[in-house]
Protein backbone atom coordinates (compact mmCIF):
# COMPACT_ATOMS: atom_id res chain seq x y z
CA UNK A 1 0.00 0.00 0.00
CA UNK A 2 1.68 3.13 -1.09
CA UNK A 3 1.32 6.52 0.46
CA UNK A 4 1.35 9.75 -1.42
CA UNK A 5 3.35 12.88 -0.71
CA UNK A 6 1.46 16.11 -1.17
CA UNK A 7 2.55 19.54 -2.35
CA UNK A 8 6.25 19.22 -3.04
CA UNK A 9 7.94 22.51 -3.84
CA UNK A 10 10.74 21.97 -6.32
CA UNK A 11 13.38 24.62 -6.95
CA UNK A 12 15.00 23.45 -10.15
CA UNK A 13 17.89 24.93 -12.09
CA UNK A 14 16.83 25.95 -15.60
CA UNK A 15 19.42 26.92 -18.17
CA UNK A 16 18.68 27.19 -21.88
CA UNK A 17 22.16 26.33 -23.07
CA UNK A 18 25.85 26.41 -22.20
CA UNK A 19 26.07 30.16 -22.79
CA UNK A 20 22.91 31.03 -20.81
CA UNK A 21 23.32 32.27 -17.26
CA UNK A 22 20.52 30.10 -15.85
CA UNK A 23 18.24 30.58 -12.83
CA UNK A 24 16.23 28.63 -10.27
CA UNK A 25 12.56 28.14 -11.06
CA UNK A 26 9.92 26.92 -8.64
CA UNK A 27 7.43 24.18 -9.46
CA UNK A 28 4.71 22.53 -7.43
CA UNK A 29 4.00 18.82 -7.66
CA UNK A 30 0.59 18.22 -6.10
CA UNK A 31 0.83 14.49 -5.37
CA UNK A 32 3.44 11.78 -5.88
CA UNK A 33 3.68 8.17 -4.66
CA UNK A 34 6.39 7.53 -2.06
CA UNK A 35 7.37 4.53 -4.19
CA UNK A 36 8.33 6.80 -7.08
CA UNK A 37 12.01 7.37 -7.67
CA UNK A 38 13.37 10.89 -7.83
CA UNK A 39 13.66 10.60 -11.60
CA UNK A 40 10.01 9.56 -11.78
CA UNK A 41 9.16 12.71 -9.85
CA UNK A 42 10.88 14.68 -12.60
CA UNK A 43 8.98 12.61 -15.21
CA UNK A 44 5.69 13.50 -13.54
CA UNK A 45 6.70 17.14 -13.39
CA UNK A 46 7.71 17.06 -17.08
CA UNK A 47 4.32 15.57 -18.05
CA UNK A 48 2.73 18.43 -16.15
CA UNK A 49 4.95 21.01 -17.90
CA UNK A 50 4.32 19.53 -21.35
CA UNK A 51 0.57 19.56 -20.62
CA UNK A 52 0.86 23.26 -19.83
CA UNK A 53 2.77 23.81 -23.06
CA UNK A 54 6.02 24.56 -21.28
CA UNK A 55 9.53 23.32 -22.02
CA UNK A 56 10.33 20.02 -20.25
CA UNK A 57 13.27 19.88 -17.85
CA UNK A 58 16.32 18.21 -19.42
CA UNK A 59 18.08 15.72 -17.13
CA UNK A 60 20.38 12.74 -17.66
CA UNK A 61 19.05 9.24 -17.04
CA UNK A 62 19.35 5.82 -18.60
CA UNK A 63 19.23 2.43 -16.85
CA UNK A 64 17.35 3.65 -13.76
CA UNK A 65 18.76 0.75 -11.73
CA UNK A 66 21.98 2.29 -10.46
CA UNK A 67 24.49 0.65 -12.78
CA UNK A 68 24.97 2.98 -15.74
CA UNK A 69 26.18 6.18 -14.06
CA UNK A 70 24.11 8.45 -16.29
CA UNK A 71 21.87 10.15 -13.74
CA UNK A 72 23.33 12.96 -11.70
CA UNK A 73 21.62 15.83 -9.81
CA UNK A 74 22.65 17.80 -6.76
CA UNK A 75 19.62 17.36 -4.51
CA UNK A 76 19.41 19.62 -1.46
CA UNK A 77 23.15 20.22 -1.65
CA UNK A 78 24.10 16.54 -1.81
CA UNK A 79 25.25 14.66 -4.90
CA UNK A 80 22.64 11.96 -5.69
CA UNK A 81 20.54 13.24 -2.78
CA UNK A 82 20.35 12.39 0.91
CA UNK A 83 20.63 8.59 0.67
CA UNK A 84 24.11 7.07 0.99
CA UNK A 85 25.41 4.56 -1.54
CA UNK A 86 22.74 5.04 -4.19
CA UNK A 87 22.39 6.98 -7.43
CA UNK A 88 19.54 9.45 -7.98
CA UNK A 89 17.54 6.78 -9.83
CA UNK A 90 17.44 4.64 -6.65
CA UNK A 91 16.50 7.54 -4.41
CA UNK A 92 12.85 7.17 -3.56
CA UNK A 93 10.32 9.80 -2.56
CA UNK A 94 9.85 8.07 0.80
CA UNK A 95 13.06 9.87 1.80
CA UNK A 96 11.10 13.13 1.62
CA UNK A 97 7.99 14.46 3.35
CA UNK A 98 4.88 16.28 2.17
CA UNK A 99 5.38 20.00 1.79
CA UNK A 100 9.18 19.73 1.47
CA UNK A 101 11.08 22.24 -0.62
CA UNK A 102 13.68 20.37 -2.69
CA UNK A 103 16.50 22.22 -4.43
CA UNK A 104 17.81 20.49 -7.57
CA UNK A 105 20.95 21.64 -9.30
CA UNK A 106 23.25 20.16 -11.94
CA UNK A 107 26.82 18.99 -11.15
CA UNK A 108 29.01 22.04 -11.07
CA UNK A 109 32.61 21.89 -12.25
CA UNK A 110 34.48 23.82 -14.90
CA UNK A 111 35.21 20.46 -16.57
CA UNK A 112 31.46 19.67 -16.64
CA UNK A 113 29.85 22.48 -18.66
CA UNK A 114 26.07 22.59 -18.39
CA UNK A 115 24.44 21.61 -21.67
CA UNK A 116 20.85 22.34 -20.70
CA UNK A 117 18.98 22.57 -17.38
CA UNK A 118 20.30 19.68 -15.29
CA UNK A 119 22.40 18.01 -17.99
CA UNK A 120 26.17 18.35 -17.99
CA UNK A 121 28.94 17.18 -20.31
CA UNK A 122 31.07 14.70 -18.36
CA UNK A 123 33.41 13.72 -21.20
CA UNK A 124 36.61 14.79 -19.37
CA UNK A 125 36.11 11.56 -17.39
CA UNK A 126 36.41 9.71 -20.71
CA UNK A 127 39.65 11.59 -21.45
CA UNK A 128 41.08 10.19 -18.20
CA UNK A 129 40.07 6.63 -19.04
CA UNK A 130 41.46 6.97 -22.58
CA UNK A 131 44.82 7.95 -21.10
CA UNK A 132 45.34 4.58 -19.41
CA UNK A 133 42.18 2.75 -18.42
CA UNK A 134 42.92 -0.30 -20.54
CA UNK A 135 45.20 -3.36 -20.61
CA UNK A 136 47.11 -5.12 -23.33
CA UNK A 137 45.35 -8.44 -23.62
CA UNK A 138 45.82 -11.26 -26.08
CA UNK A 139 42.86 -11.39 -28.45
CA UNK A 140 41.27 -14.63 -29.49
CA UNK A 141 39.21 -17.13 -27.61
CA UNK A 142 38.17 -16.48 -24.04
CA UNK A 143 40.79 -17.79 -21.61
CA UNK A 144 39.83 -20.48 -19.14
CA UNK A 145 38.50 -19.28 -15.82
CA UNK A 146 41.05 -18.98 -13.02
CA UNK A 147 43.96 -19.50 -15.41
CA UNK A 148 45.63 -16.48 -13.77
CA UNK A 149 45.75 -17.02 -10.01
CA UNK A 150 44.60 -13.92 -8.11
CA UNK A 151 44.46 -13.90 -4.30
CA UNK A 152 40.94 -13.41 -3.00
CA UNK A 153 41.65 -10.11 -1.11
CA UNK A 154 43.23 -8.65 -4.26
CA UNK A 155 40.29 -9.69 -6.41
CA UNK A 156 37.90 -8.19 -3.84
CA UNK A 157 39.80 -4.88 -3.69
CA UNK A 158 39.97 -4.65 -7.47
CA UNK A 159 36.24 -5.37 -7.64
CA UNK A 160 35.51 -2.64 -5.08
CA UNK A 161 37.35 -0.16 -7.30
CA UNK A 162 35.78 -1.50 -10.48
CA UNK A 163 32.34 -0.74 -9.06
CA UNK A 164 32.81 2.88 -10.21
CA UNK A 165 30.07 3.75 -12.68
CA UNK A 166 31.67 7.05 -13.71
CA UNK A 167 28.74 9.27 -12.73
CA UNK A 168 30.96 12.14 -11.57
CA UNK A 169 29.35 12.50 -8.13
CA UNK A 170 32.84 12.60 -6.59
CA UNK A 171 33.70 15.66 -8.65
CA UNK A 172 30.33 17.24 -7.92
CA UNK A 173 30.60 16.65 -4.17
CA UNK A 174 34.25 17.68 -3.86
CA UNK A 175 34.62 21.24 -2.56
CA UNK A 176 37.63 21.51 -4.90
CA UNK A 177 36.07 19.92 -7.98
CA UNK A 178 38.69 17.15 -7.92
CA UNK A 179 38.30 13.84 -9.74
CA UNK A 180 40.75 11.91 -7.57
CA UNK A 181 38.23 9.28 -6.47
CA UNK A 182 37.12 8.55 -10.03
CA UNK A 183 40.70 8.38 -11.30
CA UNK A 184 41.87 6.35 -8.30
CA UNK A 185 39.09 3.81 -8.85
CA UNK A 186 39.93 3.47 -12.55
CA UNK A 187 43.68 3.25 -11.86
CA UNK A 188 43.38 0.83 -8.94
CA UNK A 189 41.05 -1.73 -10.43
CA UNK A 190 43.66 -2.44 -13.12
CA UNK A 191 46.81 -1.76 -11.08
CA UNK A 192 45.77 -4.32 -8.47
CA UNK A 193 45.38 -7.17 -10.93
CA UNK A 194 48.09 -9.18 -12.70
CA UNK A 195 46.60 -8.31 -16.10
CA UNK A 196 47.17 -4.62 -15.38
CA UNK A 197 50.86 -4.85 -14.47
CA UNK A 198 52.36 -4.23 -17.92
CA UNK A 199 51.03 -0.67 -18.07
CA UNK A 200 50.89 -0.10 -14.30
CA UNK A 201 53.35 2.81 -14.08
CA UNK A 202 52.58 4.49 -17.40
CA UNK A 203 48.86 4.15 -16.62
CA UNK A 204 48.93 5.99 -13.31
CA UNK A 205 51.21 8.69 -14.69
CA UNK A 206 49.10 9.31 -17.80
CA UNK A 207 45.75 9.19 -16.00
CA UNK A 208 46.79 11.49 -13.15
CA UNK A 209 48.31 13.99 -15.57
CA UNK A 210 45.19 13.96 -17.74
CA UNK A 211 43.07 14.47 -14.61
CA UNK A 212 45.20 17.52 -13.79
CA UNK A 213 44.24 19.17 -17.08
CA UNK A 214 40.57 19.35 -16.13
CA UNK A 215 40.04 19.01 -12.39
CA UNK A 216 41.01 20.44 -9.01
CA UNK A 217 43.18 18.85 -6.35
CA UNK A 218 42.36 16.52 -3.48
CA UNK A 219 42.42 18.04 0.01
CA UNK A 220 41.19 14.89 1.74
CA UNK A 221 37.79 16.14 2.87
CA UNK A 222 36.26 12.72 2.14
CA UNK A 223 33.09 14.20 0.60
CA UNK A 224 33.53 12.07 -2.55
CA UNK A 225 33.32 8.81 -0.61
CA UNK A 226 30.08 9.95 1.06
CA UNK A 227 28.57 10.98 -2.29
CA UNK A 228 29.70 7.93 -4.28
CA UNK A 229 26.68 5.77 -5.22
CA UNK A 230 29.00 2.75 -4.94
CA UNK A 231 30.63 3.98 -1.68
CA UNK A 232 34.13 3.61 -3.13
CA UNK A 233 36.69 4.24 -0.39
CA UNK A 234 39.16 7.12 -0.43
CA UNK A 235 41.76 4.44 0.41
CA UNK A 236 42.03 4.07 -3.35
CA UNK A 237 43.11 7.71 -3.58
CA UNK A 238 46.01 6.98 -1.23
CA UNK A 239 46.87 3.92 -3.35
CA UNK A 240 46.88 6.06 -6.49
CA UNK A 241 49.10 8.67 -4.82
CA UNK A 242 51.53 5.92 -3.84
CA UNK A 243 51.61 4.42 -7.33
CA UNK A 244 52.04 7.87 -8.88
CA UNK A 245 55.07 8.59 -6.68
CA UNK A 246 56.57 5.21 -7.49
CA UNK A 247 55.88 5.69 -11.21
CA UNK A 248 57.67 9.04 -11.14
CA UNK A 249 60.85 7.67 -9.58
CA UNK A 250 60.98 4.39 -11.47
CA UNK A 251 63.61 4.05 -14.15
CA UNK A 252 61.60 2.43 -16.89
CA UNK A 253 64.54 2.28 -19.25
CA UNK A 254 65.23 -0.99 -17.47
CA UNK A 255 62.29 -3.20 -18.33
CA UNK A 256 63.07 -5.62 -15.50
CA UNK A 257 62.34 -2.92 -12.92
CA UNK A 258 58.60 -3.21 -13.08
CA UNK B 1 26.82 32.16 -14.65
CA UNK B 2 27.60 31.42 -18.23
CA UNK B 3 30.55 29.17 -18.68
CA UNK B 4 32.44 28.66 -21.89
CA UNK B 5 32.53 25.24 -23.50
CA UNK B 6 36.01 23.83 -23.56
CA UNK B 7 37.36 22.88 -26.92
CA UNK B 8 38.81 19.40 -26.86
CA UNK B 9 41.01 17.45 -29.18
CA UNK B 10 39.77 14.52 -31.18
CA UNK B 11 38.95 11.34 -29.32
CA UNK B 12 41.73 8.92 -30.12
CA UNK B 13 40.56 5.93 -28.16
CA UNK B 14 44.15 5.12 -27.27
CA UNK B 15 46.91 6.71 -25.27
CA UNK B 16 48.68 7.61 -28.49
CA UNK B 17 49.58 11.15 -27.47
CA UNK B 18 53.20 11.91 -28.33
CA UNK B 19 55.54 11.83 -25.37
CA UNK B 20 56.12 15.34 -24.13
CA UNK B 21 59.61 16.33 -23.16
CA UNK B 22 59.90 15.86 -19.45
CA UNK B 23 61.60 18.16 -16.97
CA UNK B 24 63.96 17.00 -14.24
CA UNK B 25 61.86 14.46 -12.36
CA UNK B 26 61.37 16.48 -9.17
CA UNK B 27 60.11 19.51 -11.13
CA UNK B 28 58.03 17.23 -13.33
CA UNK B 29 56.52 15.75 -10.15
CA UNK B 30 55.87 19.19 -8.66
CA UNK B 31 54.04 20.22 -11.84
CA UNK B 32 51.17 17.88 -10.98
CA UNK B 33 48.58 18.48 -8.27
CA UNK B 34 49.38 15.09 -6.69
CA UNK B 35 53.07 16.06 -6.62
CA UNK B 36 52.24 19.37 -4.94
CA UNK B 37 50.25 17.47 -2.32
CA UNK B 38 53.36 15.36 -1.63
CA UNK B 39 55.30 18.60 -1.14
CA UNK B 40 52.55 19.86 1.18
CA UNK B 41 52.81 16.63 3.18
CA UNK B 42 56.62 16.42 3.34
CA UNK B 43 57.09 20.10 4.27
CA UNK B 44 54.16 19.67 6.65
CA UNK B 45 56.00 16.84 8.43
CA UNK B 46 59.09 19.06 8.78
CA UNK B 47 56.99 21.88 10.23
CA UNK B 48 55.20 19.43 12.55
CA UNK B 49 58.60 18.37 13.87
CA UNK B 50 59.49 21.99 14.52
CA UNK B 51 56.19 22.78 16.24
CA UNK B 52 56.58 19.76 18.52
CA UNK B 53 60.22 20.43 19.46
CA UNK B 54 59.47 24.15 19.95
CA UNK B 55 56.64 23.35 22.34
CA UNK B 56 58.74 20.84 24.29
CA UNK B 57 61.65 23.29 24.47
CA UNK B 58 59.38 25.98 25.85
CA UNK B 59 58.24 23.67 28.65
CA UNK B 60 61.64 24.48 30.16
CA UNK B 61 60.21 27.81 31.31
CA UNK B 62 58.48 25.86 34.09
CA UNK B 63 61.91 24.91 35.42
CA UNK B 64 63.00 28.53 35.72
CA UNK B 65 64.83 31.29 33.88
CA UNK B 66 68.26 29.63 33.78
CA UNK B 67 66.93 26.42 32.27
CA UNK B 68 65.17 28.00 29.30
CA UNK B 69 67.91 30.54 28.67
CA UNK B 70 70.53 27.79 28.86
CA UNK B 71 68.48 25.80 26.38
CA UNK B 72 68.54 28.81 24.01
CA UNK B 73 72.32 28.98 24.39
CA UNK B 74 72.56 25.24 23.75
CA UNK B 75 70.70 25.68 20.43
CA UNK B 76 73.12 28.43 19.38
CA UNK B 77 76.06 26.24 20.39
CA UNK B 78 74.89 23.06 18.69
CA UNK B 79 77.88 21.00 17.44
CA UNK B 80 80.15 23.86 18.41
CA UNK B 81 83.56 22.24 18.40
CA UNK B 82 82.87 21.00 14.87
CA UNK B 83 80.83 23.91 13.51
CA UNK B 84 81.08 27.61 14.34
CA UNK B 85 78.52 28.98 16.82
CA UNK B 86 74.92 29.39 15.48
CA UNK B 87 75.76 27.73 12.13
CA UNK B 88 73.79 24.57 12.85
CA UNK B 89 70.90 26.66 14.16
CA UNK B 90 70.90 28.71 10.95
CA UNK B 91 71.01 25.54 8.84
CA UNK B 92 67.92 24.30 10.66
CA UNK B 93 66.24 27.68 10.25
CA UNK B 94 67.11 27.62 6.54
CA UNK B 95 65.50 24.21 6.21
CA UNK B 96 62.36 25.38 8.00
CA UNK B 97 62.13 28.58 5.95
CA UNK B 98 62.43 26.55 2.74
CA UNK B 99 59.83 24.08 3.96
CA UNK B 100 57.50 26.92 4.95
CA UNK B 101 57.95 28.71 1.63
CA UNK B 102 57.28 25.51 -0.35
CA UNK B 103 54.25 24.72 1.85
CA UNK B 104 52.78 28.15 1.12
CA UNK B 105 53.66 28.07 -2.58
CA UNK B 106 52.07 24.65 -3.07
CA UNK B 107 48.99 25.75 -1.07
CA UNK B 108 48.54 28.92 -3.12
CA UNK B 109 48.92 27.17 -6.47
CA UNK B 110 46.57 24.33 -5.46
CA UNK B 111 44.00 26.83 -4.19
CA UNK B 112 44.12 28.65 -7.52
CA UNK B 113 43.75 25.34 -9.37
CA UNK B 114 40.77 24.43 -7.19
CA UNK B 115 39.02 27.74 -7.74
CA UNK B 116 39.53 27.31 -11.48
CA UNK B 117 38.11 23.79 -11.27
CA UNK B 118 34.74 25.16 -10.10
CA UNK B 119 34.50 28.62 -11.62
CA UNK B 120 30.73 28.70 -11.10
CA UNK B 121 29.82 27.78 -7.53
CA UNK B 122 26.72 25.88 -6.45
CA UNK B 123 23.85 28.34 -6.38
CA UNK B 124 21.91 26.47 -3.72
CA UNK B 125 23.25 25.68 -0.25
CA UNK B 126 25.66 22.73 0.05
CA UNK B 127 25.08 20.03 2.64
CA UNK B 128 28.51 18.63 3.54
CA UNK B 129 28.57 15.10 4.95
CA UNK B 130 32.16 14.38 5.94
CA UNK B 131 34.13 17.59 5.41
CA UNK B 132 34.61 19.09 8.87
CA UNK B 133 35.30 22.57 10.17
CA UNK B 134 39.05 21.93 10.22
CA UNK B 135 39.30 20.58 6.69
CA UNK B 136 37.23 23.42 5.26
CA UNK B 137 39.12 26.19 7.06
CA UNK B 138 42.67 25.01 6.23
CA UNK B 139 43.35 28.13 4.17
CA UNK B 140 42.03 30.50 6.83
CA UNK B 141 43.84 28.77 9.71
CA UNK B 142 47.01 28.60 7.58
CA UNK B 143 46.91 32.35 6.94
CA UNK B 144 46.25 33.03 10.65
CA UNK B 145 49.24 30.88 11.64
CA UNK B 146 51.47 32.60 9.07
CA UNK B 147 50.49 36.11 10.24
CA UNK B 148 50.89 34.99 13.83
CA UNK B 149 54.35 33.61 13.04
CA UNK B 150 55.44 37.07 11.87
CA UNK B 151 54.03 38.68 15.01
CA UNK B 152 55.67 35.99 17.16
CA UNK B 153 59.12 36.66 15.65
CA UNK B 154 58.67 40.43 15.91
CA UNK B 155 57.61 40.02 19.52
CA UNK B 156 60.08 37.50 20.94
CA UNK B 157 62.97 37.24 18.48
CA UNK B 158 63.44 40.72 17.06
CA UNK B 159 61.87 42.50 20.02
CA UNK B 160 60.10 45.15 17.92
CA UNK B 161 56.80 44.81 19.73
CA UNK B 162 58.24 43.72 23.02
CA UNK B 163 59.78 47.08 24.02
CA UNK B 164 57.53 47.71 27.00
CA UNK B 165 55.68 45.28 29.15
CA UNK B 166 52.56 45.76 31.23
CA UNK B 167 54.65 47.22 34.04
CA UNK B 168 57.43 49.77 33.66
CA UNK B 169 59.48 47.74 36.15
CA UNK B 170 59.78 44.92 33.60
CA UNK B 171 62.38 46.88 31.68
CA UNK B 172 63.21 46.67 27.97
CA UNK B 173 63.54 43.69 25.61
CA UNK B 174 66.77 41.78 26.22
CA UNK B 175 68.12 39.68 23.36
CA UNK B 176 68.88 36.16 24.58
CA UNK B 177 66.81 36.48 27.76
CA UNK B 178 64.00 34.26 26.50
CA UNK B 179 62.44 33.92 29.93
CA UNK B 180 62.27 37.66 30.64
CA UNK B 181 60.97 38.44 27.17
CA UNK B 182 58.23 35.81 27.43
CA UNK B 183 57.08 37.12 30.82
CA UNK B 184 57.18 40.73 29.60
CA UNK B 185 55.14 39.83 26.53
CA UNK B 186 52.52 37.61 28.14
CA UNK B 187 51.82 39.99 31.00
CA UNK B 188 49.96 42.05 28.38
CA UNK B 189 46.51 40.41 28.38
CA UNK B 190 45.67 41.18 24.70
CA UNK B 191 48.94 39.55 23.63
CA UNK B 192 48.14 36.44 25.64
CA UNK B 193 44.70 36.30 24.06
CA UNK B 194 46.30 36.62 20.62
CA UNK B 195 48.64 33.70 21.39
CA UNK B 196 45.78 31.55 22.61
CA UNK B 197 43.59 32.29 19.57
CA UNK B 198 46.48 31.70 17.15
CA UNK B 199 47.29 28.38 18.82
CA UNK B 200 43.71 27.20 18.54
CA UNK B 201 43.92 28.04 14.82
CA UNK B 202 47.19 26.09 14.67
CA UNK B 203 45.56 23.12 16.42
CA UNK B 204 42.66 23.17 13.95
CA UNK B 205 45.13 23.24 11.07
CA UNK B 206 47.06 20.31 12.58
CA UNK B 207 43.91 18.27 13.22
CA UNK B 208 43.23 18.05 9.50
CA UNK B 209 46.87 18.29 8.37
CA UNK B 210 48.20 15.35 10.38
CA UNK B 211 45.44 13.07 9.12
CA UNK B 212 45.53 14.41 5.58
CA UNK B 213 49.27 13.96 5.11
CA UNK B 214 48.88 10.19 5.32
CA UNK B 215 46.44 10.23 2.39
CA UNK B 216 48.66 12.58 0.39
CA UNK B 217 51.73 10.42 1.02
CA UNK B 218 49.83 7.27 0.08
CA UNK B 219 50.26 5.79 3.57
CA UNK B 220 47.10 3.80 4.17
CA UNK B 221 48.38 0.45 5.32
CA UNK B 222 45.42 -1.34 6.97
CA UNK B 223 47.69 -2.07 9.95
CA UNK B 224 47.76 1.57 11.02
CA UNK B 225 45.02 3.15 8.91
CA UNK B 226 42.55 3.36 11.80
CA UNK B 227 45.13 5.15 13.97
CA UNK B 228 45.65 8.12 11.67
CA UNK B 229 42.72 10.07 13.09
CA UNK B 230 43.69 9.35 16.71
CA UNK B 231 47.24 10.47 15.98
CA UNK B 232 45.94 13.73 14.52
CA UNK B 233 43.75 14.38 17.57
CA UNK B 234 46.60 13.54 19.97
CA UNK B 235 49.16 15.66 18.13
CA UNK B 236 46.91 18.70 17.83
CA UNK B 237 45.85 18.40 21.49
CA UNK B 238 49.41 18.08 22.80
CA UNK B 239 50.59 21.12 20.82
CA UNK B 240 47.63 23.32 21.74
CA UNK B 241 47.60 22.38 25.43
CA UNK B 242 51.35 22.90 25.72
CA UNK B 243 51.46 26.22 23.88
CA UNK B 244 48.32 27.69 25.46
CA UNK B 245 49.63 26.82 28.93
CA UNK B 246 52.47 29.36 28.60
CA UNK B 247 50.48 32.63 28.44
CA UNK B 248 48.06 31.24 31.05
CA UNK B 249 50.98 30.34 33.34
CA UNK B 250 52.42 33.86 33.01
CA UNK B 251 49.03 35.53 33.64
CA UNK B 252 48.43 33.22 36.62
CA UNK B 253 51.82 34.10 38.02
CA UNK B 254 53.18 30.54 37.84
CA UNK B 255 55.88 31.75 35.49
CA UNK B 256 57.21 35.21 36.36
CA UNK B 257 59.93 37.19 38.02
Amino acid sequence: MSNHLQNLNLKIWRQDGPADSGRFESYLVGSISDEASFLELLDVLNEQLIGEGQDAIAFDHDCREGICGTCSLMIDGQAHGPQRGTATCQLHMRKFASGDTIVVEPWRATAFPILKDLMVDRSPLDRIVEAGGFITAATGGAPDANIIPIPKPVADAAMDAAECIGCGACVAACPNGAANLFTAAKVSHLNLLPQGQAERWSRVEAMVETMDEYFGSCTNHGECEAACPKSISIDFIAMMHKDFRRAKVKNRTLISQI
Amino acid sequence: MAQAMQSRGPVTGTAATPKKRRKFFLLDFYDTAVGKKYVMAITGIMLLGFVLVHMIGNLKMYLGAEHINDYGEFLRNLLVPIMPRTVVLWLMRGGLLTAGALHVHAAVSLTRLNHKARSVKYQGPRDYQIANFASRTMRATGVIVLLFLFWHLADLTWGWWNATGAKAADGPFVRGDAYGNIVRSFERVPVSVLYIVANIALGTHLYHGVWSLFQSMGWNNPKFKEWRRYLAVAFATIIVVGNVSFPIAVLAGIVGK
